[in-house]
């Protein structure tokens, strides 16, 4: 019998636009994105040039600290372009699919018989590696040092979430497959599951600690898991990867394979029809928003509306992102007593309670503008981080030990835990409008950065 | 709405760099932010934001103090009138309540608009000077400082303790969300000690001086404060005939007993006297989530447990009033609910705001009867308070960091056995 742990603290945003249960196969998209600023930490040195064909899995370009890393093309084709930004820093590498479906062949590795070298090369090569992030730092992992323990969500809960049921249904056998194969990757604590505490798609998996977890958001994200079940202390690394990669991996090494599938939660208020799309990592978007076009008045959000990036309509979905948002810009101004801050707020979503939606039923939903409903200013309210940061840690103090480059603080305040999302809803809910999660990814930068 | 942006948009390049008024960027901005929350949209993290914000949050506080506002306008007309004999206890609250309210108006109004106006004033040149965006926290320091004046204090002097508080207690520290000591208290402890002369005796009550030499006063009215009486009986056994005098008038159906205390029909400051008047304010203030009621409800306990242990003790007349008593006269209801929340010169994390409101009430009610030169403790015990918040949020902090410290060794420990 699994443990059951409870998050109190946390949030849910009750947004509209929540993806049907249904899953549908997303239109297949003419250009597909590699982009390795999706992969923290990495620096790419390119493998390909424009106009060289490759295949699903072929090595697009490599980690510049950790060249067995291999970022693979997710679909055969033609690379149709570099995108270079300032500095020439690589932005993406577009490659034109050719939907031929032609594929590198990897070996086929049985996860139980084969040692850990081998699982790992073939983990690397077969460009399944690059979507191993790590902890401390929520950076891509490094395949050299042998991670404590592997942590994997089991669900999520973010505002607007793909289903991890749904996006798992059918492929549970891959997925014992990868945790077998994480099993050997591992450290003494071995890998864990944080799963819903109803949920039972997870029930006969093996080689996993299965803890189960009750509570609002941030309940599915990783970092709040690893706090909870196996706290992360100075000095210790973990891995931790999402559920579906963990399934790709199960492909990989069972039919040698490389075949980055992302059960898509496409939604938000704008999106015409939201529901599960499957789709491989680093399609356009155009292939998931179902035609909507109105780049004008519309934010495409590649990942959730917290933590997620502003793609554009012509963007694709990031490395590590398994949901689409559509929601409406809010870049008109607000009249005080209609809309602003002297409005009776009847459509207002506040977290607070100085807006009087928090009387309303928990099963209505609200539609949310990125308006950021008022300007920054200097931290005054406190006590409003807390609600929502489910951590034995307190928000604000590590928050400001960062703005005030006091490292030892940092260290001494656990910045070890926690990556910028799990300070999203913080964010979120921050009355000075101060871009918490920025702060805490500069303070994680630096941090790693004097401890080179 | 569209046509007033389009006119804000027109003249916008007057204000703007470069333009003919670009000196008064930050008045033209902070006006336009108030008629309209800009269409700013979030980058670089979160795409939705709360509803909520600073301007939202500081106009419930300026709502919570409504209560208080009216209520002391009204009492100070009430008081003025009571102590020229035009009325009597025993009138029904609406007599002659538009003299009571013209009267109040005429004395508190001026000092809203020069709180206001001189504060605002060194805000708007600080803004300026600093280049950024004003800050809403004066809107609701600039309410709390006429709250906790004497009604006949010159308005000169509230002029100078609000230039005061405003540059040495916010603006050397930078401004909102930076200082240590709360604003409006700090406006009033300037007047204490500046002027320590005019701001005793006779101010409590309008014109309380001026009646009496004119013969008007009626018997019992001093112009001192409920505290100013009880000060008096320190040090005093407490069978001597002027203490059981004073004390007469806290006993049921004297001039501070406890319901006219509570209701607020006694002299004081402004906004202070009504408990109930700031009851509201404080249910207002805990039902949005804005005030904390922590501190509120710790504050409160931390008062009535120094009550109760001078009960105990006994040593004189002003020991024996009941906690219930203590607390709902003087400034510590205002002090509780509006200066021991305020965020900023609070605690700041939740189990320091315990103890922080805890201590501040449990001080407050000490120094108001071991120290009758000064009988309002509560300035002193919340600004004393203020100095000692960070120490107890590092206590707390300290806690919690020894508490991961601990779990890394003995990690550590286990790996290196195995």
């Amino acid at each position: 019998m699994s443990r059951t742990i409870r998050i109190r603290k946390g949030a849910n945003i009750r947004l509209t636009g929540r993806p049907s249960t249904s899953v549908v196969d997303a239109p297949p998209a003419a250009i597909y994105a590699v982009q390795p600023p999706d992969f923290i930490g990495v620096i790419p040195k390119l493998r390909v040039k424009e106009g060289d064909a490759v295949m699903a899995g072929s090595s697009l370009f490599f980690s510049k600290d950790c060249p067995s890393v291999q970022f693979a093309s997710p679909v055969s084709g033609i690379v149709k372009s570099i995108v270079r930004g300032g500095k020439r820093k690589i932005l993406a590498v577009l490659i034109e699919a050719d939907h031929q479906g032609r594929a590198e062949s990897f070996p086929v590795i049985d996860p139980k018989t084969a040692d850990r070298t081998a699982i790992l090369g073939a983990m690397l090569n077969g460009g399944l590696f690059a979507f191993v992030q790590q902890r401390p730092f929520a950076v891509s992992a490094d395949p050299a040092i042998q991670p404590r323990s592997i942590h994997i969500s089991g669900f999520n809960s973010a505002p607007l979430a793909p289903d991890m049921a749904v996006a798992l249904n059918g492929r549970m056998e891959d997925f014992q497959t990868g945790i077998h194969a994480l099993k050997q990757l591992a450290g003494s604590e071995g890998v864990h599951i944080g799963v819903r505490s109803n949920e039972t798609i997870f029930s006969g998996i093996e080689g996993a600690n299965v803890t189960q977890f009750e509570g609002p958001h941030p309940s599915g994200n990783v970092g709040v898991q690893i706090h909870h079940a196996a706290p992360l202390n100075k000095g210790e690394i973990l891995w931790t990867m999402h559920a579906e990669d963990v399934a790709n991996l199960g492909v990989l090494l069972s039919k040698g394979s490389y075949h980055p599938l992302r059960v898509v939660g496409a939604g938000g208020s704008e999106h015409p029809a939201p529901k599960h799309m499957r789709a491989m990592a680093g399609t356009a978007l155009t292939s998931l928003t179902e035609g909507h076009q109105d780049a004008e008045n519309t934010r495409y959000i590649s990942g959730d509306p917290l933590t997620g990036t502003d793609a554009g309509a012509a963007g694709y979905l990031g490395g590590l992102h398994h949901q689409v948002t559509l929601l409406p810009e809010g870049n008109e101004p607000k009249f005080l007593l209609t809309e602003g801050w002297l409005s009776p707020g009847l459509k207002k979503f506040s977290l607070s309670r100085s807006y009087p939606t928090w009387l309303m039923p928990k099963s209505k939903e609200f539609t949310m503008d990125t308006n950021s409903n008022g300007e920054e200013r200097a931290f005054v309210v406190t006590g409003q981080y807390e609600p929502v940061f489910p951590f034995d840690i307190y928000p604000v103090q590590l928050i400001k030990s960062i703005m005030a480059n006091d490292i030892d603080g940092m260290e001494k305040l656990g910045i070890y835990e926690v990556a910028p999302e799990d300070f999203a809803l913080c964010e979120y809910a921050c009355t000075s409008k101060i871009a918490v999660q920025k702060v805490v990814r500069d303070g994680l930068d630096m941090l790693k950065k004097e401890l080179g | 709405m569209k046509a007033l942006h389009n006119i804000l948009d027109s003249i916008r390049p007057h204000f703007e760099e470069g333009g003919k008024l670009s000196k008064f960027w930050v008045v033209f901005d902070s006006l336009e932010t108030f008629a309209f929350t800009p269409g700013h949209t979030n980058k670089n993290g979160v795409h939705i934001r709360d509803g909520v914000d600073l301007k939202r949050t500081m106009f419930l506080v300026i709502l919570a103090l409504v209560p208080a506002l009216l209520f002391g306008t009204w009492n100070q007309g009430h008081q003025y009138l009571l102590s020229i004999g035009e009325i009597s206890v025993s009138d029904s609250w609406d007599t002659m309540i538009w003299d009571k309210l013209l009267i109040g108006a005429w004395k508190v109004l001026p000092l809203v608009v020069v709180s206001y106006g001189v504060g605002l004033g060194i805000e708007f040149l600080f803004a300026g000077f600093r280049k950024h965006s004003i800050n809403e926290g004066f809107l609701v320091s600039g309410m709390l400082i006429p709250l906790i004046m004497p009604i006949d204090v010159p308005l000169w002097m509230v002029a100078v303790a609000v230039a005061f508080s405003v540059i040495i207690a916010k603006e050397v520290f930078g401004g909102t969300g930076m200082n240590i000591l709360n604003v409006a208290l700090t406006a009033r402890a300037f007047l204490f000690f500046a002027y320590p002369k005019q701001l005793s005796g006779e101010i409590w009550i309008h014109e309380v001086a001026a009646s009496k030499a004119d013969g008007l006063l009626v018997d019992g009215y001093t112009g001192a404060t409920a505290l100013g009486h009880l000060a008096s009986t320190v040090g005093k056994p407490i069978m001597n005939a002027d203490v059981t005098s004073v004390m007469g008038m806290f006993d049921a159906g004297g001039m501070y007993s406890l319901s006219n205390a509570f209701l607020g029909l006694i002299p004081g400051s402004i906004g202070e006297t009504s408990a109930l008047a700031i009851l509201i304010g404080a249910a207002l203030l805990i039902w949005t989530g804005i005030g904390s009621w922590k501190v509120m409800s710790s504050f409160l306990v931390g008062g009535l447990v120094m009550g109760f242990l001078f009960n105990l003790m006994g040593m004189n007349a002003y020991m024996t009033l009941p906690p219930i008593h203590q607390v709902v006269m003087g400034g510590f209801m205002f002090g509780m609910v509006f200066m021991a929340t305020d965020p900023v010169s609070a605690s700041q994390t939740e189990r320091g705001k315990w103890i922080y409101g805890f201590l501040g009430g449990f001080l407050s009610i000490m120094i108001r009867v071991f120290n009758p030169a000064y009988p309002e403790g509560v300035m002193m015990a919340i600004l004393f308070m203020n100095v000692m918040a960070p120490l107890i949020d590092h206590y707390v902090i300290q806690a919690n960091v020894s508490k991961r410290e601990k779990r890394a060794i003995l990690a550590f420990e286990q790996r290196a056995t195995a």
